[in-house]
């Protein structure tokens, strides 16, 4: 178990990157700590991947260092960090048993063979699979393989981190979440430093202590979900986190005024804008219907059951709003407000704290 | 999964009569002259299975399958795992990927008697690469008359010649394995024979008994490149089973035990095959689960 | 989006020292790359050696050839060539190759097309021993045909034809062909087929219009493996042949006149014939390391 820093770290897969753009994953400096649950967020191609190979050492960083627990890191191979990783599809070892499977990283490092019985005794019960243990892990499904590769990461009981790169992508959905609260349960018992790559926000938000938003190769924000829910520090974090996400409004801002759509109001307190572009961010769960306020059109309505999905129409924007499962919703034209504290202010996409929250801290 | 339709047949219909117009009347043919024996004049009599009697109690024709089988293992003993060790450093993608790939499929694609040609001109010891270099430090070496000389031709011919399509059946097995398999067994801290032991060897072994089995069938039915570059000599040294089967057949016009031969020959093969080709659906069964 | 976080925090700190700071990339630790380099060379040398001496050869006179040994031609010639390919006698052999190997080709795809679907979809009455009996047919030495085929195809008057070539090639390419098209359909999801049939499509229509594309790869892997067979394949083609449709496997058999073989023709002649091989592997390059697992990777 340890701590992890990256320090400086950038990485491009150009041999000479010059511009922003040539770099897959952009400086960041971080401290990742000791047996937290991290969940690395993100779309596609934002990085995340780059960053876990590069923590897990099979990539090499072009430029900055990794630390674990303050020891460079950076120059060793992946098997001299012992960490251990579970991929995206499960990687079994066909030919073998699954005591064998278990028992292989293990007899690579030359552990005595009663130890390795016990130790692969004790993780064929964590994963449930003791009775299996005979079986050839050929012809396995799916799941059971990728509890094998699990099983493999929590058999060597001192590693540094165990990583998860997209690991329940080719699960079952009813099996997700069961194995999602396996490795929960596995976490609080045993209290690794675990870092989970996804792209599903529901899977970083129930599986992680800290969840970390990447966007376009750069860490844009890292935080208890509660934290990313109710002040996102990027727009991107905004949208991405959420369902229905965050709405966004071209807003011009000008002391405690804001105006939307033609529409002046009161946001309360001040923000130390800089003339960028400007917008404000309100969470669904934070609009309301109102007999004045900013006037806007109902479009439609999407009853989910708990809840109602009110789309309105508002300066040309569609704006989605959540209701109560009993409100009534009128038909076209209406007005709504903002509930206090769910306004965000952005500038250039990042968010501007406000006078309040200057003060406070 | 599959469904019953009897219908089916219909579509291998034309498979079925080309092949058979192909396959089953010249089979036939033979099946017909190995039960009979003539003086000429195309006046036929029943011989009954005398012939293949003659073949069975033949020292020529046991020498002839002992040679084969010799030649057959050899080669299979070098090229199999020499395909695999170019395979496994051949580069995973890329130019020079491509590069080897056109390289090495070239001697594949080469008619069998150039091959015969090419290596029966580099083996001469008057005009030929390979024969100067050895007689010029002083290896006695003649293709045409010594035993040893001519195996080694023909065997480094056909490893020359074929080595190639092993390592290319394996390079193709090798290129499924997913990168996460390599990371997995660096994290695991296996060795390098590990890796080979128990990632590699497993995602080649369908596509290295096809090799196998090809290897075999076509090594077993050789003739043209022996041919062109020893005729089967010195002596019959390597008279392999087709060339002798050639010889008495067309040379000395032997139709009936040439005919009998001809089906024992082919019985053998298809044993030998239909062995190799058990074992192969099973794997295939066993990987589909 | 994008101009927002061009201003973002950090964007504008690359770091500043970028070479010095580059790490030295470590890709291919895994293998050593010198070690699988040198394996490559020796073994590609091992291949092209002695084609580069046919190659030489060709490019000599038959008095160079016989006189002084050398490792390059002296005095380069195209006389070789120019032998070959303005004698009809030779350059027809080409041809000849080279349509009986294009009519194997068509046919052979023809008929397994439907053939390896059938299979690849459907159980039917003695399948497998259809298909194991399809097999066994690669498995016949050509010596053991050579005689029979001759009687056979003489008795109907198609002996030195070109389509009687083709059609002797067929035993060992058609089954061939049908097993590799099998191995590829077997990869296509019969959903497929089950959703164009609800769409209307009739089997033909279906069969040429929408299945035949996805397995357009096998397809291609399957005519590469025909032409190289057919190609390459010298006893069956010489023996059902003898003038008009005699391949150019053949008319090499014949070089020795009565001065000896005039081996620089002949090198000439056998560097011609690896060419259309060539030039098939090129155009089929990127197909090639799937070609070769048969689809059943």
């Amino acid at each position: 178990m340890a701590k992890i820093t990256l320090k400086n770290l950038a990485h491009s897969y150009l041999p000479n990157p010059s511009a922003e753009d040539d770099f897959a994953l952009k400086e960041m400096t971080h401290d990742w700590r000791d047996g937290e649950a991290y969940a690395l967020l993100g779309s596609s191609g934002c990085g995340k991947s780059t960053l876990l190979n590069i923590i897990s050492g099979l990539l090499r960083p072009s430029h900055g260092r990794v630390l674990f627990d303050g020891r460079d890191v950076t120059d060793q191979a992946t098997a001299e960090r012992n960490i251990a990783q579970v991929f995206q599809f499960p990687v079994v070892y066909d030919t073998m048993t699954v005591r064998e499977n278990l028992a292989f990283p293990l007899k690579n490092r030359g552990i005595a063979a009663a130890e390795i019985a016990e130790r692969v005794q004790r993780v064929g019960r964590m994963i449930g699979m003791e009775a299996t243990l005979n079986h050839k892990a050929r012809g396995l499904t799916a799941d059971a393989k990728q509890k094998i590769s699990l099983g493999r990461g929590m058999v060597r009981e001192d590693v540094n981190a165990l990583l998860f790169d997209e690991p329940l992508t080719v699960i079952d959905p009813h099996m997700k979440w069961e194995l999602r609260t396996q490795l929960k349960k596995l976490h609080q018992d045993f209290g690794h430093t675990m870092i989970y790559v996804t792209h599903d926000q529901t899977e970083a938000l129930t599986f992680a202590d800290r969840v970390v938003v990447m966007y376009d190769g750069r860490v844009v924000q890292i935080g208890t979900p509660q934290e990313l829910f109710e002040r996102p520090a990027h727009t991107f974090v905004g949208y991405f986190i959420g369902s229905p996400g965050m709405n966004l409004f071209d807003a011009s801002i000008d002391g405690t005024k804001a105006q939307i759509a033609g529409t002046q109001f009161d946001l309360g307190t001040t923000y130390a804008t800089n003339g960028g572009d400007t917008k404000i961010g309100v969470r669904p769960e934070y609009i309301r219907l109102a007999p004045k306020g900013l006037p806007a059109r109902v479009t439609r309505v999407e009853d989910v059951g708990r809840h109602k999905i009110i789309r309105l129409e508002l300066g040309g924007q569609e704006v989605s709003a959540i209701a109560g499962e009993g409100d009534t919703v009128p038909d076209g034209g209406t007005h709504v407000q903002f509930i206090e504290g769910g306004v965000n202010v952005y500038e250039d996409g990042w968010r501007v704290p406000s006078a309040k929250e200057k003060d406070a801290a | 999964m599959k469904t019953d339709n009897q219908k089916a047949w219909f579509l291998v219909l034309p498979v079925l009569v080309l092949v058979s117009f192909s396959a089953v009347i010249p089979l036939m043919t033979v099946v017909n002259y190995s039960v009979q024996d003539t003086f000429g004049n195309n006046v036929f009599f029943w011989a009954g299975l005398e012939w293949f009697d003659q073949m069975l109690r033949s020292e020529r024709m046991w020498n002839a399958l002992g040679r084969q089988l010799a030649f057959s293992s050899i080669i299979l003993a070098i090229e199999v795992p020499l395909g695999v060790f170019v395979a496994l450093n051949m580069p995973k993608k890329g130019v020079w990927a491509s590069v080897c790939l056109v390289l090495m499929s070239l001697p594949l694609l080469i008619p069998w008697n150039v091959v015969g040609t090419i290596w029966q001109i580099f083996g001469r010891v008057d005009i030929g690469l390979l024969g100067y270099a050895l007689d010029a430090i002083g290896i006695d070496y003649n293709y045409t008359q010594g035993f040893y000389a001519a195996w080694a031709t023909v065997i480094v011919m056909d490893v020359w010649h074929w080595t190639s399509l092993v390592a290319l059946l394996a390079y193709a097995g090798l290129q499924s394995i997913p990168d996460a398999y390599y990371q997995a067994a660096k994290i695991d801290q296996a060795s390098r024979w590990a890796v080979f032991r128990y990632i590699e060897l497993p995602k080649m072994l369908g596509v290295l008994m096809i090799a196998i089995l090809l290897r075999f069938m076509d090594s077993f039915m050789i003739y043209t490149e022996p041919f062109v570059v020893t005729g089967g000599g010195p002596g019959n040294a390597t008279t392999f089973l087709s060339i002798d089967l050639v010889k008495m057949a067309l040379g000395q016009f032997d139709l009936g035990p040439a005919a009998a031969f001809s089906l024992m020959y082919f019985l053998v093969i298809m044993v030998i095959s239909f062995v190799f080709y058990t074992v192969m659906t099973s794997l295939d069964k066993r990987d589909a689960k | 989006m994008t101009d927002a976080t061009a201003q973002a925090p950090g964007a504008s700190s690359l770091p500043e020292d970028l070479t010095a700071e580059r790490n030295a990339s470590r890709v291919g630790r895994r293998f050593g790359p010198s070690g699988s380099a040198v394996v490559m060379v020796l073994y590609l040398l091992f291949l092209m050696l002695p084609i580069y001496w046919l190659l030489n050869m060709s490019l000599k006179t038959n008095n160079e050839i016989l006189g002084a040994f050398s490792l390059w031609p002296r005095n380069a010639t195209l006389q070789n060539y120019v032998t070959i390919l303005t004698d009809p006698s030779w350059y027809m052999g080409y041809v000849n190759s080279l349509i009986y190997v294009l009519m194997n080709t068509a046919i052979s795809l023809t008929v397994a097309l439907p053939a390896a679907y059938a299979f690849s979809r459907y159980n039917f009455m003695g399948d497998k021993h259809l298909f194991f009996w399809l097999l066994t047919n690669r498995m016949a030495p050509p010596a053991v045909f050579a005689l029979p085929f001759f009687q056979l195809y003489s008795s109907v008057g198609l002996f030195d034809t070109h389509i009687a070539v083709a059609l002797a090639h067929a035993l060992f390419n058609v089954p061939l062909a049908v097993w590799i098209l099998e191995g590829f359909m077997r990869g296509v999801p019969k959903e497929i087929d089950e959703t164009a049939y609800i769409d209307g499509y009739s089997f033909g229509r279906f069969f040429v219009k929408i299945f035949m594309p996805l397995i357009s790869s096998g397809i291609g892997v399957a005519a590469f493996f025909c032409f190289m067979f057919s190609w390459v394949e010298l006893l069956l083609s010489r023996t059902l042949t003898s003038v008009d449709a005699k391949p150019i496997a053949a008319t090499m058999t014949r070089t020795g006149g009565a001065g000896g073989i005039d081996w620089g023709v002949l090198a000439a002649a056998g560097v011609l014939t690896i060419i259309p091989g060539a030039l098939v592997v090129f155009f089929v390059r990127n197909y090639i390391a799937k070609g070769f697992a048969l689809g059943r990777v």
